[in-house]
């Protein structure tokens, strides 16, 4: 039995497995999670609306907005609030752009997983460049607390067309260069191709969803699917995999940062000037009943279960995380293979702990 | 500035909503009922989407019977929840077709004293760590599953944090 303990460089987080290995081949695994636990659900049961978004700002702790979103549009629902059009286009210009950075993330650490330790150099200084426009725009780097019940926090400087357009050319050069040192690499594709393949039945059972899904081959995406605030009037592409192995999971992403740069650029085109919240109460009252939202975040599909009796906190919010559901997986997964390919399949699944212990 | 300042709060109640059911919750409402017609099982609206009430011997079946049935096909559990309503436990089900792309809501009640349900796992392999969390953070017993152990809590803890009894710590000054 080997312990991969809770502290491990490629473990992206605090995340344990207890593996039976037979000589190099692992046999079986047993995931041992809550290292993270800090109670959201619970604490959320105390807390106004307007506080429990910095909960979930905290939940999966590299796509902040996207949480953000997800639970103000549950509330937006609950109560049938409408939102300003500038507000919702600002939104998704900052949603989709988390996701760029949240996959430029994946992108450097799945490369210092396979042991190509340059990438990651060229890709987080690429998401140096869009944490200092999230600065700009929300006073943050990472936990921002700008998407707001009723719209968003403040409206943007006055350089912010002519910040994002830089931006956006340099993501695009960034991302291609990413892509030219690791994608088609010989030793890449020799470590990660056919390692971890799951079929697309398989992975409908366990409830995967997100990228890690769509590599299998199932053209699942809730943007497409039952479209939310405004994408519908973008064009905008789902890449899909083939196989369902981790290089599938891996290309899925990167593809997927190209077209959420051409939503933002479409974006861009269509915003127009206006208001950027509705003016709501500080203290929050929706009506008796219950809503189930989900939103495309990074990793998958997050869902907020909210039950509200009327007051002013909510009674209970339960959170459907994205990694949890992708993590069933992996005791299938990992399954004959050698130690050195599941630290690999691990990283291909894209998991933050911060959103499978809450 | 978010919004006006808190005025008038004190006894306000949130306006009363109704729920109706969208154009697929619609065609599951004419078609569910003729399905399930062996088991005794209430409709019922959440938000916009078709719900179900069954009791709790009935899960297993009702559920397999959703996901082979065609008309249906619910074949993706979306998420298990469990919900501490004091009198009793309420465990809601969401499920959904990949392939119609409707959506459906199952809420079994359980007594307080003693939660337990049969497991999902044997149909759904997505049902596993959902249920160990219900049971960790509520008590509930999911009878016939696998591996019932404690998965977010450390091992030793006491108690269900997730059921209303559990107190939440107040702050204390140092």
């Amino acid at each position: 039995m080997i312990n991969m303990g809770p502290q491990h460089p490629s473990t992206h987080g605090v995340f344990r497995m207890v593996m039976a290995v037979d000589g190099e081949v692992v046999v079986d695994v047993e995931p041992h999670i809550g290292y993270l636990h800090r109670g959201s659900e619970k604490l959320a049961e105390n807390e106004l609306y307007v506080q429990v978004v910095t909960l979930f700002d905290r939940l999966d702790y590299i796509s902040n907005l996207n949480n953000e979103m997800v639970f103000c549009r549950t509330v937006e629902k609950l109560m049938d609030l409408a939102i300003p059009e500038r507000a919702e286009y600002l939104r998704i210009i900052l949603c989709e752009l988390n996701r760029v950075a949240s996959h430029l993330l994946f992108v450097g650490t799945f490369g210092l997983d396979t042991g190509a330790m340059t990438p990651v150099m060229y890709t987080f200084r690429e998401r140096e460049k869009i944490q200092t426009m999230f600065e700009m725009v929300t006073g943050a780097r990472m936990m921002h607390n700008y998407i707001r019940i009723g719209g968003v926090k403040n409206d943007v400087p006055k350089d912010f067309h002519r910040r994002m357009q830089d931006l956006i050319s340099e993501l695009r050069q960034g991302i291609d260069e990413a892509d030219r040192l690791l994608s088609f690499n010989e030793i890449f594709l020799a470590r990660t191709k056919g390692i971890g393949t799951i079929t697309a039945e398989k992975a409908i059972n366990y409830g995967m969803s997100g990228p890690s899904l769509r590599a299998s081959g199932v053209p699942m995406d809730i943007r497409k699917d039952e479209p939310y605030s405004l994408y519908d009037r973008f064009d905008f592409g789902i890449p899909i995999g083939e196989n369902g192995d981790s290089w599938d999971r891996y290309y899925v992403r990167v593809e997927e940062m190209r077209q959420s740069l051409k939503i933002i650029e479409q974006a861009m085109e269509q915003i127009s000037d206006g208001p950027t919240i509705t003016s709501t109460r500080l203290v929050l009252r929706p009506p008796k009943g219950e809503v189930y939202v989900r939103g495309e975040n990074p990793r998958g599909e997050l869902g907020v279960y909210l039950v509200s009796d009327g007051t002013d906190k909510p009674y209970r919010v339960k959170v459907r995380p994205p990694s949890f559901c992708n993590l069933m997986a992996l005791k299938e997964l990992i399954k004959d293979t050698y130690i050195a390919d599941s630290v690999v399949i691990l990283g291909s699944l894209d998991i933050v702990l911060g959103e499978v212990d809450r | 500035m978010l919004g006006s300042v808190v005025e008038n709060n004190s006894g306000e109640q949130s306006p009363e909503k109704t729920f109706a059911l969208d154009d697929k919750g619609q065609f599951l409402e004419r078609t569910v009922p003729t399905i399930l017609s062996s088991f005794n099982h209430e409709p019922g609206v959440s938000f916009d989407i078709f719900a179900l009430i069954i009791k709790p011997e009935d899960i297993l079946s009702v559920c397999k019977t959703l996901k082979e049935d065609t008309q249906t096909a619910f074949d993706y559990l979306v998420c298990i929840s469990v919900v501490d309503y004091l009198e009793y436990i309420q465990v809601v089900y969401h499920l959904m077709s990949t392939t119609k792309k409707h959506k459906i809501v199952i809420k079994v009640n359980l007594d307080s004293s003693k939660p337990s349900i049969p497991s999902l796992t044997s149909i759904w392999l997505g049902a596993d760590w959902f249920e160990r969390e219900g049971h960790d953070l509520f008590g509930v017993v999911f009878e016939g599953h696998p591996n019932l152990t404690p998965l977010l809590l450390y091992e030793g803890f006491e108690g269900h944090p997730g059921l209303k009894s559990y107190p939440l710590p107040e702050y204390k000054e140092w």
